[in-house]
C-alpha cells in the first residue's frame, strides 16, 4: 500500500478501520445493533465527527455552528434527487461542495476573529442558517415540514436516460442499486473509510503539522513565516465539506432535510462526539459518535413499561421507584444522561476516550516495565 | 412617528431581558473570566420558580357535591385552594400575585444555586481554557434543562399577569398621539421599570459598596487585585451568586410576557452571548446598552414595512448586527483592551 | 553595505514623541546591540521592524525592500527571524515538530496545502532540524514535548527555531530576560557561537554583561532618539551614556 504513502502502522489503522466497517452488521448483531439504519448513522456521524476534528482537533478553534453545513448538505441533495436524478452520485457531490462553498464564505469571516469569539461568530452564523430555513427561505426549505421528493418532481437528468417514472416515490440508487438498508450502509462505510484515509494523510502531513501549531501557538507561528489565515481557513472549508457530505448521506439514506438538522444543539452534538471519543486524535471522533449513536439508540428506545419489566424482580413499591428513577435517564431522559457524560468528560478526562484508553494502557506498562518513557501529553498520535 | 415609538417600547422589554442576562454573563466573565454557558439557564430556572410558587399556591382540594349535578349526570367538583381557605381575600390576592411573589423564593433559590454551582463546578475551570468551560457549562445547561423537562415536560406553561396589570394603558394619548395608536401592556411597562430597577441596583452597589469596588478592580485587573491579598475567591462566589440571582429574577418576571418552557434559557443564552459581544466583552455598561439596542432593532426589523423590504431581516438582524460589529469593532462598541482576547 | 536601514523614523503616541528621528544602520554580518534606559523607545523600535507598528515618519528598508505595512508572516519571508523576550515555542509539540516547521516555512512559503507527504518521509527537512538540535544541544530530547523544557532550554530552542531558516537577520529582544546566571551564560556562549558563523544580529538588551560580550556595534537610545553609536569601547567611556544611565553606575 505504498501507493498511499503510509507508513506499517498507519496502513494496520486503516485496514483494521475497513474491516472493522465491513463486519459492522456482524460485530454489531451481539449488542443488538446490528441493523442498518442505525449502522448507517454510525457512519454518517462518523464522518461528520471526523471533519469536525480536522479544524476543533488540529487547529483548536471550536466551531458552534456546524450543524449548518450538515443541513446545507441535506438540502442540496435533496434538490439533487428532486432535480436532477436519483442517483446518489451527483447528490453527495453537490453536497459536498456547497457545504465547502459556504464554509469558505462564513470561514471567511469568522476566521477573522478567535477564541470565543469565534465560537459566536459560528453560532451567530448557524443560527441565522436556522432562522432563515424556516421562514423566508422557506421555498428552497419548505420550512418545518422539512424539505421532501415529490412524486412530479422534475428529474431531470433521469427523464433523459428514460428511467421509467415508479408509481410511488422513487427510492434513492447507485446505478440502479437501492440506497436503503446494507447497500446504504455500505456505500456511507465506504464514504467513512475515505474520510477517515484522508483525515489520516492530514494528520500525518506537514500540512496537518502547521494545523497543530496553529493550535500550539499562532503567534509564533506567524513570526516563523507563516500565514495561519489560510491554514486556519482551509481546516474550516475541509470540515465544512465534511459536514456537508455527511448531511449529504443523511439524504441518501432517508431522503427528507429540515431545518432541525441546523439548529445549534445538533451543532452541540458534534462537538460532543468529537470530545467524547477525544479531540485531536484520529480515532476518537469515529468511537465517540459511534458510542453515543448507539447509546442513544439503545437508551431512548426504554420505555416505562420495560423499565417496569426490568425491575419486576423486587417488590412493588421499590419497583417503581427504581423504575422511575432510572426512568430520568433513559428514554425521553437521554439527553440528561448525554449532558451527564459530556460533563463527567470534560472534568475528569478531557482527552476523551482515547486519553482515558491511553491512560490504562500506560497504567499497564508502567506495572510491568517501570516508569513510561516520556511522552506527548496530549492525546495527538505521533507522526 | 407613533409607529416609531410603539416599535421602540416593543423592543424595550425583550432588551430589558436581554440586559439583565448580558450584565450577569459579563460580571462573571470579567471577574472570574470564565464563559459561562448555562447562564441562560438560570434565567429559565427562575421562570421555574414562578412555575413552581404558582403550583403551590394553586394547590387544591376536590369535593364532590352529590347535592349538584353536572349534565353528565356525575356530582359537580367544587375545588377550593387551599390558600384562600386559609387565608381569604388575602390568598385570592396571593394567588393573583403569583409572579411577582415568586421573586421572593427565586432570591434565595438563585443564590444558593449559583454559590453551588460557583463552587461546585465553575471554581475548577478558572485555569482551564475557555474551550472546556464553554464545553462543561454547556453540558451542565444540557442537564439542568432536561431535568427540568423531566419534571414540567416539554410544552410551555403560561404564567397569568395580576388582574390589575392585565391590561393596556393607551401611552400614545399622554404624548400627544391619537387614541389607540401607541397601546402597550402594563405588564410590559412594570418589567421594564423593573429591569431598570434591578440594573441600576446592580450599577450602584459596584459603584458605591468597598465590595463594588473590589470587584470592579477585578475586572481591570484580576491579578494585581489578588496580589493586594483581598480574598478574592469568596468575593467570586459573590459575584456568581448575583449574576444568578439578577438572571433568575429577569426570568420569574419575564413569565407572563412569554411562557417559560424548557429550552427557553437557551433560547436567551444564544442572544445573550451575541448582545455581550456587540456591547463588549467585560464593559457592563455595554452589555446593557446592548441589550436594548439590539431589543429595539429586533423589533423594528419585525415591523411589516421594514419585513416586506428585506424578507428575513426580523430572524438575523441581531446575529447579522453582531457580525458586522465584530469585524469592524472587534472589541464590541464599549469593549476594553486585553479583555478575553484569546 | 548594510542591511537594515533605518531612516528618520518618528513615531508619536498622544502627547509622547517615542520616536524622534531614529537613523540606524546594521551591517551585514555584525551584531548590533541596542541599548538604553527603560522607556527610551527599544520596543517601540523593535515594534517598528516587525510589522506590529507604522512609523508616522521614515523609512525601514531590509536587504532593499520596506519593511513598513507588512505582517510578520511576510518579514520572516524575506529573511528576518526573531526572538522572544520569554521564548515563545510550540509547547505542544516535539522539539523536532518544533523546529521542522520554520523549516517547512522556509521551503514551502508563506502557505501550502502539503498534504500528501508524509512528515516522517521529509527527510531533508528532518535532518536539517536534527543537525540544528545538535547545534543547541537538544538533539538526545528531539522527541520531548517542549513545554517540559527548562527556560534556558526553551531559549536554545527558540534560537534553533529561527536558526533553521538561515536568515539574514536575527532579530532577538532581551535573549536573557529572566534567566538564570548559569543560564545566561550559557545562552551567550551560544549566541557567540551563532555570531562566528557570520550571522548578522540585533540585539536589544538591558544586562550590560551580555551586550560587552557579544556586540561589535552598540547604539544607545534615550528618550526616542540615538544619542551615540559606535565600538563597545566608544560607548563605555561615552559621556552622553553614562549621563543617561545615570552617572553610568551599569558600566
Amino acid at each position: 500500500m505504498n501507493w498511499l504513502n503510509i507508513n506499517k502502522n498507519d496502513r494496520n489503522l486503516l485496514i483494521g478501520f475497513i474491516v472493522v466497517v465491513l463486519l459492522g452488521p456482524l460485530i454489531m448483531e451481539p449488542i443488538g445493533g446490528g441493523y442498518p439504519d442505525l449502522l448507517q448513522k454510525f457512519a454518517i456521524f462518523g464522518i461528520f465527527a471526523i471533519g469536525f476534528n480536522i479544524l476543533f482537533g488540529l487547529t483548536g478553534y471550536l466551531s458552534f455552528g456546524h450543524a449548518a453545513f450538515l443541513g446545507i448538505g441535506s438540502y442540496t441533495a435533496v434538490w439533487s434527487f428532486k432535480l436532477l436524478t436519483m442517483n446518489v452520485i451527483p447528490a453527495i457531490i453537490l453536497a459536498t461542495l456547497l457545504g465547502g462553498f459556504f464554509a469558505l464564505i462564513i470561514g471567511f469571516i469568522a476566521l477573522r476573529r478567535s477564541g470565543i469569539y469565534f465560537s459566536i461568530l459560528t453560532l451567530a452564523f448557524a443560527q441565522m442558517s436556522y432562522n432563515l430555513a424556516y421562514s423566508v427561505l422557506t421555498p428552497i426549505t419548505n420550512g418545518e415540514t422539512g424539505l421532501q421528493l415529490r412524486l412530479h418532481d422534475a428529474r431531470v437528468v433521469d427523464g433523459l436516460f428514460g428511467v421509467e417514472r415508479t408509481a410511488g416515490l422513487p427510492n434513492t440508487e447507485l446505478f440502479g442499486l437501492a440506497m436503503s438498508g446494507w447497500n446504504g450502509y455500505y456505500f456511507c462505510g465506504f464514504l467513512a473509510i475515505v474520510g477517515f484515509f484522508i483525515s489520516l494523510r492530514i494528520f500525518r502531513s506537514p500540512f496537518g503539522l502547521m494545523l497543530r501549531a496553529v493550535k500550539s501557538n499562532q503567534h509564533r507561528l506567524s513570526y516563523t513565516g507563516l500565514n495561519t489565515r489560510p491554514y486556519t481557513l482551509a481546516a474550516f472549508v475541509i470540515s465544512g465539506m465534511y459536514a456537508g457530505l455527511a448531511g449529504g448521506l443523511l439524504a441518501v439514506t432517508d431522503p427528507l432535510a429540515g431545518a432541525e438538522r441546523m439548529q445549534w444543539t445538533a451543532s452541540g452534538e458534534v462537538v460532543l462526539m468529537t470530545i467524547f471519543g477525544g479531540a485531536g486524535t484520529l480515532l476518537g471522533p469515529v468511537i465517540g459518535s459511534a458510542v453515543i449513536k448507539y447509546f442513544e439508540n439503545i437508551f431512548s428506545s426504554f420505555n416505562e413499561g420495560i423499565l417496569l419489566n426490568a425491575f419486576s424482580f423486587l417488590p412493588e413499591g421499590l419497583q417503581q421507584a427504581f423504575a422511575w428513577t432510572v426512568g430520568l435517564f433513559v428514554g425521553e431522559g437521554w439527553h440528561l444522561t448525554l449532558g451527564l457524560l459530556f460533563m463527567f468528560i470534560v472534568i475528569f478526562l478531557p482527552g476523551g476516550l482515547m486519553e482515558g484508553a491511553t491512560r490504562i494502557k500506560s497504567l499497564f506498562q508502567s506495572s510491568t516495565k517501570g516508569s513510561p518513557p516520556i511522552q506527548k501529553d496530549l492525546p495527538v498520535e505521533k507522526s | 412617528m407613533d409607529a416609531f415609538i410603539l416599535q421602540v417600547l416593543n423592543g424595550l422589554d425583550k432588551g430589558g431581558a436581554y440586559a439583565l442576562i448580558a450584565l450577569g454573563l459579563t460580571l462573571v466573565f470579567g471577574t472570574l473570566g470564565v464563559v459561562n454557558f448555562a447562564h441562560g439557564a438560570l434565567f429559565m430556572l427562575g421562570a421555574f420558580c414562578a412555575v413552581i410558587v404558582k403550583k403551590v399556591l394553586t394547590l387544591e382540594r376536590v369535593e364532590l357535591d352529590p347535592t349538584q349535578l353536572t349534565a353528565w349526570g356525575s356530582p359537580v367538583e367544587i375545588r377550593t385552594h387551599y390558600i384562600e381557605e386559609w387565608f381569604g381575600d388575602f390568598g385570592t390576592l396571593l394567588i393573583d400575585f403569583s409572579v411577582p411573589a415568586s421573586i421572593f423564593l427565586a432570591i434565595p433559590i438563585m443564590l444558593i444555586l449559583g454559590i453551588v454551582m460557583e463552587r461546585g463546578l465553575i471554581r475548577h475551570f478558572y485555569k482551564r481554557p475557555h474551550a472546556d468551560q464553554i464545553l462543561v457549562t454547556f453540558g451542565l445547561a444540557i442537564v439542568i434543562q432536561e431535568i427540568v423537562k423531566a419534571q414540567f415536560g416539554a410544552n410551555p406553561i403560561p404564567q397569568a399577569t395580576p388582574e390589575m396589570f392585565s391590561g393596556s394603558a393607551d401611552i400614545g394619548v399622554l404624548m400627544g398621539f391619537a387614541q389607540n395608536t401607541v397601546v402597550y401592556p402594563w405588564w410590559r411597562i412594570i418589567y421594564l421599570i423593573f429591569a431598570g430597577v434591578i440594573l441600576s441596583s446592580v450599577f450602584a452597589f459596584l459603584q458605591f459598596t468597598t465590595f463594588g469596588m473590589v470587584v470592579r478592580a477585578g475586572m481591570a485587573d484580576r491579578e494585581t487585585v489578588g496580589l493586594l491579598g483581598i480574598d478574592i475567591d469568596r468575593k467570586f462566589t459573590i459575584v456568581f451568586g448575583l449574576a444568578a440571582v439578577v438572571a433568575g429574577v429577569a426570568g420569574v418576571m419575564y413569565t407572563p410576557i412569554l411562557a417559560p418552557d424548557y429550552h427557553i434559557g437557551m433560547d436567551f443564552l444564544v442572544l445573550s452571548f451575541v448582545v455581550v459581544v456587540v456591547g463588549g466583552m467585560g464593559s457592563l455598561g455595554g452589555a446593557v446598552a446592548a441589550g436594548f439596542l439590539l431589543g429595539i432593532l429586533q423589533s423594528f426589523a419585525s415591523m411589516n414595512e421594514v419585513k416586506s423590504l428585506l424578507p428575513g431581516i426580523d430572524q438575523v438582524i441581531i446575529y447579522l448586527i453582531a457580525v458586522v460589529v465584530l469585524l469592524v469593532r472587534p472589541r464590541g462598541l464599549m469593549g476594553r483592551k486585553g479583555v478575553m482576547e484569546d | 553595505m548594510p542591511i537594515l536601514t533605518v531612516k528618520n523614523v518618528n513615531k508619536r503616541f498622544g502627547g509622547l514623541q517615542a520616536l524622534d528621528n531614529v537613523n540606524l544602520e546594521i551591517e551585514a554580518g555584525t551584531v548590533h546591540a541596542i541599548i538604553g534606559p527603560n522607556g527610551a523607545g527599544k520596543s517601540t523600535l523593535l515594534n517598528c521592524f516587525i510589522g506590529k507598528l507604522i512609523p508616522d515618519t521614515g523609512l525601514v528598508d531590509f536587504d532593499g525592500v520596506s519593511l513598513l505595512g507588512k505582517k510578520p508572516h511576510e518579514i520572516n519571508q524575506v529573511g528576518v527571524s526573531r526572538v522572544f523576550q520569554t521564548p515563545e515555542i510550540f509547547g505542544d509539540l516535539s522539539l523536532l515538530e518544533n523546529v521542522m516547521i520554520p523549516s517547512f516555512a522556509s521551503r514551502d512559503g508563506a502557505f501550502r496545502v502539503n498534504a500528501w507527504s508524509s512528515v516522517e518521509n521529509e527527510t531533508s527537512i528532518k535532518e536539517q532540524a536534527m543537525a540544528l538540535l545538535e547545534d543547541v544541544e537538544l538533539a538526545d530530547s528531539a522527541q520531548v514535548i517542549a513545554c517540559q523544557l527548562s527556560r534556558g532550554d526553551k531559549r536554545r530552542l527558540e534560537l534553533a527555531m529561527c536558526l533553521v531558516q538561515q536568515p539574514k537577520l536575527l532579530l532577538l529582544d532581551e535573549p536573557t530576560a529572566g534567566m538564570a546566571r548559569a543560564d545566561t551564560n550559557n545562552t551567550i556562549d551560544l549566541l557567540k557561537k551563532i555570531a562566528s558563523k557570520g550571522i548578522t544580529m540585533m540585539i536589544i538588551e538591558h544586562d550590560m554583561h551580555v551586550v560587552f560580550s557579544l556586540a561589535e556595534k552598540i547604539s544607545v537610545l534615550a528618550q526616542g532618539t540615538v544619542i551615540a553609536e559606535g565600538l563597545p569601547e566608544e560607548i563605555k567611556g561615552h559621556p552622553k551614556v553614562q549621563e543617561a544611565y545615570l552617572g553610568g553606575a551599569h558600566l
